[in-house]
């Protein structure tokens, strides 16, 4: 009881400007990406994003069913994001919630500019982004893991996405928001982009920012996904530095 | 200018050229700036930049010689499975040599679900599926020997240097081998013992595709399977003598 109590009084940022979780404001949570790790899927890539742990699968380009769906100048893109009935601390109904259906629709259209779909008319590609273990930013998260596993499937794209949440806790902004921070704080606002482009691919805002501290947030965030940018090319090189070595190719 | 070297790793992004270069297979190009856009090796040839896929699915083209799987058997034509994002049609005008009258007889009278062919994309545009034909020399059904699946983009290495790789496969086991390019291979050798050798060596080649040497260790390998092959077989004769006595 003591515990709890003293948890419910802590403030989520300290007056030396040190975060519940031990971070400064700009600091992003440890990331961990691994590759390759589904046998069947086409693609696959799962992150840890501190206590934010998801799993994401890529199937396609492959025939489309039913075929009704075809575009006949593009590859249909569906995408799926699902919550573990264990990912959250009272169990989820595994049955897909509106919640779910708007983030699947919301990740689709923050990967879908990166990809070209024109290359392959008639066809479809599924991701699949599963949430094992929810701690906030698992939009983010997700939409990190789904674009590893798509370069991981071999789809042509434009660049890699990358994306990260900006929040505003008793007061002040932080990057990558977690679980507590979002629930307690007064906005939360995740960000994904291209970013060596500088495009912006999905942008959303709860809560109240003023101007300024939206477009401190903005840049923030910029900065958030430069450095998730680095981290999702270095995973990628650790997965196919095997490869650079060498050939005798025909 | 280029900014890559030759053989350096790229991912979707990089920035492979700029100025006056010509965007090649798996790039882009924006304004004078040549981009990737998969994962793989650069490749420059004169101002043509490009990069070599380490991930990819088969995108059949007008010429390839594919293995195509039976999957369907319609009145005229069978639908084949080439492990690419369309399935491949092979009408019955160009498998059988005398027309097919579907009010007569049926299709899967000739070709069945589940069988193999060995086939060449005859047209393919993207609006339609792609159009097979096995009117030429060495096509048609497979008849004998085992058909393994292998990773698409190792398909060149397979086949090696000139065909270095595959006669090499050849010579050693006394096997037919024959590489589709779309990543199946079709094995037919006197026993099974040479073809699962094969089968066992082309894995091998699959998942040390890009390390140097590999010739050599991929002999080795032959080399060592047959001494373990005639092994066995002394043994068996030896029981056999023992069961026998």
């Amino acid at each position: 009881m003591k515990k709890v109590l003293s948890m419910e009084t802590k403030k989520l940022i300290s007056d030396d400007g040190i975060r519940y979780d031990g971070r400064k404001l700009d600091q992003l949570r440890p990331v961990k990406f691994q590759l390759g790790i589904l046998q069947n899927a086409d693609g696959s890539a799962y992150i840890e994003l501190g206590r934010t742990k998801i799993l994401a699968a890529v199937y396609g380009p492959r025939e489309i069913h039913p075929k009704h769906l075809a575009l006949s100048d593009r590859c249909l893109i569906r995408s799926r994001y699902h919550m573990a009935p264990f990912s959250v601390e009272e169990r989820k109904s595994p049955a897909p919630s509106r919640r779910e259906i708007e983030l699947s629709k919301v990740i689709r259209e923050a990967l879908e500019p990166a990809i070209f779909a024109e290359l392959y008319p008639r066809t479809m590609l599924d991701i699949y982004i599963e949430v094992l273990q929810a701690d906030g930013s698992t939009r983010c998260a997700g939409i990190n893991a789904a674009s590893l596993a798509l370069a991981d499937a071999g789809i042509p794209m434009l660049d890699l996405v990358s994306s990260i949440a900006v929040g505003k806790v008793e007061g002040q902004l932080v990057l990558d928001v977690m679980d507590k921070e979002d629930k307690e704080g007064e906005a939360d606002m995740p960000v994904a982009m291209l970013p060596s482009k500088d495009m912006v691919t999905l942008l959303q805002m709860d809560g109240s920012l003023t101007h300024e501290e939206f477009i401190k947030s903005l840049e923030l965030a910029k900065k958030g996904c430069a450095d998730i940018y680095a981290m999702q090319k270095a995973a990628l090189e650790e997965h196919f530095k095997v490869s650079t070595n060498n050939s005798e190719e025909a | 200018m280029a900014t890559v070297e030759p053989r350096q790793l790229v991912f979707p992004g990089t920035l492979l050229a700029e100025g006056r270069y010509e965007a090649g297979n798996n790039t882009y190009s924006e304004c004078d700036k040549v981009f990737s856009s998969v994962i793989g090796l650069a490749e420059i040839r004169g101002n043509v930049i490009s990069v070599i896929a380490l991930r990819s699915c088969y995108m059949p083209n007008v010429g390839d010689v594919v293995i195509g799987k039976v999957v369907e058997c319609i009145p005229t034509a069978w639908m084949l499975d080439i492990r690419a994002p369309y399935q491949g049609v092979l009408f019955a005008s160009e498998y059988l040599p005398k027309p097919l009258n579907p009010m007569k007889e049926e299709a899967r009278k000739y070709l069945d679900v589940g069988e193999m062919v060995v086939a060449k994309v005859l047209a393919f545009d993207r609006t339609r599926n792609p159009s097979l034909t096995t009117k030429d020399q060495g096509l048609g059904k497979v008849q004998s020997g085992t058909v393994i699946e292998v990773d698409f983009t190792r398909v060149p290495r397979i086949i090696g240097k000139r065909g270095s790789m595959i006669s090499l496969l050849k010579k050693e086991t006394n096997t037919q081998i024959f590489v589709g390019q779309n990543g199946r291979v079709w094995i037919s050798g006197k026993t099974r013992e040479d073809e699962a050798l094969v089968a066992g060596a082309i894995r091998k080649i699959e998942a040390e595709a890009h390390t140097t040497g590999l010739t050599d260790r991929i002999h080795e390998y032959l080399v060592k399977g047959k001494k373990e092959t005639e092994k066995e077989k002394e043994k068996e004769k030896e029981k056999e003598k023992e069961k026998q006595e």
